[in-house]
């Protein structure tokens, strides 16, 4: 049991890099590549998860002895959808623009393979203090994935970054980085330069 | 006669135009987790189809019987979930009793189609848009089912021959999917315009 039980530096460093939600665990693929076609949607997408699984993480954890094995999943979907309803009435009230942008990719935060991952591989197992450890950092993980894809994916299909113009005057758009193409294409290569760099590492070492 | 030509225009909208897997992003963890051999993508498929069409047809019911009656629109997201899971349990129980072989090929993959955002993403979807009766919620559901299985069988044929071919080191696993799926999308953008 105890090299089991994951360390508060373990979920630290496991979040921000070993284990980064997108690039790493290949989870959580629709939101990340539905909504950075900008920054301001995908940070948006981005807090909204880290809210999300901060709060799933705290209360599985806190619930983490009361639960039978073969209702987990259904107990977690549950405790994730009411907070999901939590940041979708939000959003809605405070940033509606945001919330019609983003459409029903809020609503999809419930299914998204992270937050199930984590109260399962995580916070069913550990205590409290490392849970919430682990969820931020997974969720700043996830956040900072996604706002880089957004800003390459906005660069180039219209030219700007959080809607200011950073590129010259004769620049032409290039349209396919806003169509599911350039989001396919633009994270394919993102996963190949991190997997050049690790296995870089993994030589060196 | 109308009547049965919108339906197919539904359908077809929804297998290749508004494909949930190509336009919408959505169910892309099975479609990238299980599409390794092609058996296992099409029974994957014929999985998510039958809980799909099951869900969506429940979810609207539920929504306009229940639910917005009685003013309780906060509690949708838990509704549907709800909904999902049950059937996903439904399909999991046919299936030890049934096909045992394929129910332990599958593995953990079956309960996860519970999270498969697909699915809630079609239920969604059909609120979104507003769609009032139920034939067209149910040739939408079965026609995303179907447009599922038939992007993940796809994708399975592909995947099934590039195990042969000589990807670059960088590229093996998962980034060479995507950039795989990249190209499928491109293809099909192709039927755009087809019909509304």
């Amino acid at each position: 049991m105890a090299d089991k039980t994951m360390t508060a530096a373990d979920a630290l460093k496991g979040g921000l890099w070993t284990e980064v939600p997108v690039l790493r665990l290949i989870l959580g693929m629709c939101p990340t590549l539905a909504v950075t076609t900008a920054v301001k949607p995908a940070l948006t997408m981005g807090l909204s998860v880290l809210f999300v699984l901060l709060c799933s993480n705290i209360m599985v954890s806190l619930m983490r002895n009361l639960l039978k094995p073969h209702l987990r999943i259904l107990m977690f979907t549950l405790t994730i959808a009411a907070f999901v309803t939590i940041a979708d009435l939000f959003l809605r009230a405070f940033t509606p623009q945001m919330s019609e942008v983003l459409g029903p990719y809020v609503p999809l935060i419930i299914v998204n393979c992270i937050i199930i991952a984590r109260a399962e591989a995580c916070a069913s197992k550990c205590g409290i203090f490392v849970s919430t450890v682990d969820a931020i950092s997974m969720g700043i993980g996830f956040t900072i994935v996604l706002c880089i894809l957004a800003s390459i994916r906005e660069l180039l299909s219209v030219g700007t970054i959080w809607d200011i113009p950073v590129l010259w005057k004769g620049f032409v758009p290039w349209a396919a980085m806003r169509m599911p193409v350039g989001a396919f294409v633009t994270l394919g290569l993102m996963m190949a330069l991190v997997n050049t760099f690790t296995q870089k590492s993994v030589r060196g070492s | 006669m109308d009547k049965f030509y919108l339906l197919l225009t539904a359908f077809i909208s929804i297998v290749l135009i508004n494909n949930l897997v190509f336009t919408k992003f959505l169910g892309i963890c099975p479609y990238l987790g299980v599409s390794g051999r092609l058996d296992m993508a099409f029974g994957m498929g014929l999985a998510v189809t039958f809980v799909i069409t099951l869900a969506g047809v429940l979810t609207w019911l539920i929504d306009h019987m229940v639910l917005m009656p009685y003013g309780l629109e906060v509690t949708r997201y838990v509704c549907y979930i709800l909904v999902i899971a049950g059937a996903v349990q439904l399909v999991e129980m046919y299936l030890r009793k049934f096909f045992p072989p394929l129910y332990d090929s599958f593995g953990i993959f079956l309960p996860l189609i519970t999270t498969n955002c697909a699915i809630l993403g079609l239920c969604l979807f059909i609120n979104l848009w507003g769609i009032g009766n139920l034939p067209e919620v149910a040739v939408l559901s079965f026609g995303a089912g179907i447009g599922f299985t038939m992007a993940i069988c796809i994708m399975a044929g592909i995947r099934e021959n590039l195990n042969l071919a000589d990807v670059p080191q960088c590229l093996q696993g998962a980034p060479i999917t995507l950039i795989t799926a990249g190209l499928l999308t491109l293809a099909f953008m192709g039927f755009a315009g087809m019909v509304k």
